[in-house]
């Protein structure tokens, strides 16, 4: 990923700054700049959600691409944040250890590296809660 | 609206194809299709190539313009060529580009084909997952096989689904493959052998898996009012049907439902006026065992949480009640990912004219393709009937 490409979304992974649409109330986390059920009516403002939620479904990656296969086998879900929305993220916990339901929350950590030259990415994980 | 017509198929062997180049594959089909057809290349009018990735697999684009020139149509006709992308469903909205412009009356004879070299690329992987959302799924972690993973992890907790009915999907697909003379894997399995492989994304194992392939498969159509001037068999296109869903999983309102399948079957029913119980047989999306199991369901076939008895009592069998992917699907025949669309139309066709061999289905009449893209973010159905 180039530099730009991650910077621009900075505020967004380490910080969970979605979007939320003022006219029906919907929260979007990964932000949109268009609410698609009010669309051209909508007016997106941004929003902090909360890092807390729980586990929707979840696996094990045993099989990674290049980028993580030093970090298999690792646990992956999809969280659905209090404020309603759902992101998928790796979850730091033993992988006999998650469950339907689990509540979790956000912590800071690396996500993966460009190679041992290359940037850095940091962003959201989650931990049991 | 005109209605259209299959008229020449041709399919490339699927595999580890090491000794042959992308262009190399293309013609292989393409040619097959053209002489089944019995046209020459200056009676074609356009074609449409469903690619997903030569860009990152072989490092090519422009797709289109090379096949055109390959397929030696640059000469005479400079006949336009028009590369389609919809990921793993790049093959049938390809063929969908071709009916709907034939359908329209602007070409008479079109060729869809679907191309894709694999085996060239180091981290497939990773270039599959571009399937699915790069920004918020790949970045994190995500891998394709992962998402499927999620699916039957939500699937087998809110449905009655065993591990062992979940494997009969791939254990089946293996067993039709074995009859089909273009497949990359010729051998049958057992449910132990699923059970028993490495696990890739937890429940889902290897054999679980469609494979990393080489392979090429290409499709002639022309108004059916013309069809008998090229072959005693042409099979009718009654209905094509296309829908689009969020391109990351998390945004779906359900998980293990894909709603673009739901709609896209749906629609292409009513299109067809065709009831579910007509069908003779289908060619449905099994990139993973979990793909199979949603996808007879979000078609209708079954209600949801159903599909496990069907495989349990073996009806998806080519003698069942519901014949499911005949050609070994994606699974067995294997699943050069551009190519898998039309592969599924070659199938449904040679069944249909009756030319299937060992693996015929008694008397088909209708046969149905739904091929997809991503996680689900794009579904295209096709139904045929024999004239
Ligand atoms: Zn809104």
């Amino acid at each position: 990923m180039t530099v730009a490409r991650f910077w621009r979304k900075i505020p967004q992974r380490y910080n969970l700054i979605g979007t939320k649409c003022e006219n029906c109330g919907t929260v979007f986390f990964p932000p949109r700049s268009l609410c698609p059920d009010c669309r051209r009516d909508g007016k997106i403002v941004d929003h902090h959600c909360s890092g807390r939620g729980k586990v929707v479904t979840y696996t094990v990656i045993r099989t990674a691409s290049d980028q993580f296969s030093n970090l298999t086998p690792y646990v992956l879900a999809i969280i659905e944040l209090e404020d309603g929305c759902r992101l998928t993220s790796q979850v730091i916990c033993d992988p006999s250890e998650i469950t339907f339901g689990m509540p979790v929350r956000s912590v800071f950590r690396v996500i993966a590296e460009d190679g041992p030259s290359g940037i850095i990415h940091y962003g959201t994980k989650f931990v049991p809660a | 609206m005109r209605d259209v017509a299959v008229i020449g198929i041709g399919c490339s062997k699927f595999g580890e194809r090491w000794d042959t180049s992308f262009r190399e594959l293309f013609v292989e089909a393409g040619t097959l299709a053209i002489e089944d057809a019995g046209i020459d290349g200056e009676s074609i009018d356009a074609l449409y190539v469903g690619n997903m990735s030569a860009g990152r697999f072989v490092e090519q684009e422009h797709i289109g313009a090379l096949i055109a020139d390959y397929a030696g149509l640059t000469r005479a006709g400079h006949t336009p060529a028009t590369r389609v992308e919809a990921a793993c469903a790049s093959g049938g909205l390809a063929f969908r580009q071709a009916v709907l412009a034939v359908a329209s009356g602007m070409e008479d004879i079109v060729v869809a084909a679907g191309v894709e070299k694999m085996t060239d690329a180091g981290d497939s992987t990773d270039v599959l997952a571009a399937a699915a959302d790069r920004e918020w799924e790949g970045f994190t972690g995500a891998t394709f096989p992962g998402l499927y993973a999620m699916i039957a992890t939500d699937y087998m907790h809110r449905y009655s689904l065993t591990r062992e009915q979940l494997a009969s999907v791939a254990v089946k697909n293996h067993y039709h493959g074995s009859m089909n003379p273009i497949s990359q894997f010729q051998n049958e399995i057992t449910i132990d052998t699923v059970l028993r492989s490495t696990l890739v994304a937890d429940p889902l194992r290897l054999f679980d898996c469609s494979p990393v392939s080489d392979g090429s498969a290409a499709v002639v159509v022309a108004p059916l009012e013309m069809a008998r001037d090229f072959t005693d068999a042409p099979v009718t296109v009654i209905g094509t049907a296309q829908a689009s869903d969020t391109i990351a999983l998390h945004d779906r309102r359900d998980i293990s439902t894909l709603d673009a399948s739901v709609a896209a079957g749906n629609r292409v029913f009513e299109r067809a006026r065709v009831d579910r119980k007509d069908v003779d047989l289908v060619e449905v999306h099994d990139c993973f065992t979990i793909a199979e199991i949603c996808a007879v369901e979000d078609l209708g076939f079954v209600k949801k949480g159903e599909a496990g008895m069907l495989y349990e009592e073996g009806q998806t069998y080519i003698g069942g009640d519901l014949p499911v992917n005949t050609s070994g699907g994606l699974k067995a025949c294997g699943h050069p990912v551009g190519a898998t669309g039309l592969k599924q139309v070659w199938e449904v066709v040679t069944q249909l004219r009756g030319e299937a061999g060992k693996r015929q289905v008694d008397g088909a009449e209708i046969g149905m393709t739904q091929n997809v893209g991503g996680s689900g973010a794009t579904v295209v159905c096709h139904l045929f009937r024999r004239v």
